[in-house]
């Protein structure tokens, strides 16, 4: 499936926003990335598996707050961090 | 302790990147570079002296998670820590931590090339055995009563010791001995503390350190040590700046010495961090800050100084020469000053307005090496031998 990788996170796929990745779940998919792009889960995930706090996920253009939230080969997910900043 | 005769480059780490600061031998020079990781919060950058050519850098973004930097070519190529500092998977119903940042990291014993310490907030010590590419806790210290993380600033329950949450900010390696720790935080349960069994058990170390802020203010455990630091020449002597004042230790004693108590009554004896001399044991600079009223924590009177004692803190000198003589508002945080090891002592600090300071002749005199830059969060030196 599609995942869309937000401008911070570009130097990890090599400057690519698109990038395949498969997995039933949002937290199969976020260990699948990770085995391809080394370190990209821990920015986004924290050490307790839970999504870090300015980090967005949907799936199919619907806001997702839980790791285990089944996916579907045809999914589309965009992960997003949030524009507050300083 | 040798003296240095070679190029310095301090290393600058800011809340938007990291930048150098390059000198010809003679220091008469210095060129800006940089920056790398614009855009990074950097919390800490150290170049290894025992190679000269690694360089671990902390780092952060406002809304990614912390990782470690690593180069082994002084900052030629970058590498990404494979597993940087992070908590243990917590068993259900325990506290389940996330390191928000790692706040410093420091070169292991000459006997361990390898090994790097790192403290972070939530307050933890974590090791490295691999120059930085991954990092285990430590759980002696981590686990102990005197590491009781607390959960990010705003969040539910107690809240932590300073906005940026509990951090174990300070670790001193007794050069004599690799297993001979000291951790300073600044946390709930925060203080000084010791280890002589490789960070196994831990005991703290805070008779005689005040903290005004609690009913009792000499507390076994929660004072608020801002900066820890120990002369390699007399590794049982240990000086701290902390938040009620200027301290000295001198072991096998347990009881710190306010030497503060020797500055002027104007000016105080509060500040972030402290600078030694490579060579002299009983020379040290500060630079204070207001601490007065609502606790501004700049420069009193809007006027910068260091101040230097060459007697172990008995008298202090006022070391202004070339600083903003008013209107100056800025501060050194606890990684801000940095000192190296020529003959005189080259006394550096980069404030809080994004100014890096040099001072060839022990913080006689001041001239500004660069300013412009962002937020300064630590000064390091590294210097080519």
């Amino acid at each position: 499936m599609k995942v869309s990788i937000p401008q911070p996170l570009l130097s990890y796929t090599n400057g690519v926003q698109w990038v395949e990745a498969d997995g039933t779940s949002l937290d199969a998919l976020l260990r699948a990335l990770d085995r391809s792009y080394p370190g990209i889960r821990f920015r986004v995930v924290d050490e307790q598996d839970r999504p870090r706090r300015h980090i967005r996920f949907f799936v199919n253009r619907e806001q997702v707050d839980r790791l285990d939230v089944a996916l579907a080969p045809t999914d589309e997910i965009h992960i997003f961090q949030a524009l507050s900043g300083g | 302790m040798h003296t240095a005769t070679g190029p310095v480059t301090l290393f600058v780490a800011t809340k938007k990147g990291l930048w150098t600061l390059n000198s010809d031998p003679a220091r008469e020079r210095f060129a800006l570079s940089g920056p790398e990781f614009l855009g990074h919060i950097i919390n800490h950058a150290v170049l290894d002296p025992r190679d000269d050519r690694t360089l671990v850098v902390a780092a952060r973004t406002g809304h990614l998670g912390p990782t470690i930097f690593r180069s082994d070519d002084r900052g030629k190529r970058w590498k990404e820590a494979s597993r940087p500092p992070a908590f243990p998977k917590a068993p259900d119903g325990k506290p389940a931590l996330s390191i928000d940042h790692t706040f410093a990291v420091v070169p292991g014993h000459a006997s361990e090339p390898d090994v790097w310490y790192a403290g972070t907030a939530p307050e933890a010590l974590f090791r490295s055995e691999d120059a930085g590419d991954t990092w285990e806790p430590v759980a002696g210290f981590n686990d102990s009563p005197w590491a009781q993380a607390l959960p990010p600033p705003g969040a539910p329950g107690p809240q932590p010791g300073t906005p940026d949450g509990d951090i174990l900010h300070s670790i001193v390696i007794d050069p004599r001995d690799p297993a001979h720790l000291y951790v300073a935080s600044s946390a709930t349960a925060g203080g000084v503390f010791e280890s002589v069994d490789a960070g196994g058990s831990w005991q703290p170390l805070n008779a005689g350190c005040e903290a005004n802020f609690f009913p009792d203010p000499y507390p076994e455990v929660g004072q608020d040590p801002h900066c820890l630091r120990q002369n390699p020449l007399t590794p049982d002597v240990l000086w701290q700046q902390n938040h009620c004042g200027i301290y000295r230790l001198e072991r096998p004693s347990d009881t710190w010495d306010r030497i503060g108590n020797n500055m002027p009554e104007e000016t105080g004896d509060i500040g972030f961090g402290i600078g030694l001399h490579p060579r002299e044991p009983d020379t040290a600079w500060v630079f204070p800050m207001d601490g007065t009223d609502v606790w501004p924590r700049i420069s009193p009177s809007g006027r910068p100084a260091v101040y230097r004692t060459r007697d172990a803190g008995q008298t202090w000198q006022r070391c202004d020469h070339g600083l903003p003589r008013e209107q100056a508002w800025y501060n050194v945080l606890r990684q801000g000053l940095a000192v190296d090891a020529h003959d005189p002592v080259g006394v550096y600090f980069g404030a809080t307005c994004g100014e890096i300071w040099g001072s060839l002749d022990e913080a006689l005199s001041w001239s500004c090496l660069a300013s412009h830059l962002p937020f300064v969060l630590a000064v390091e030196v590294g210097e080519l031998n």
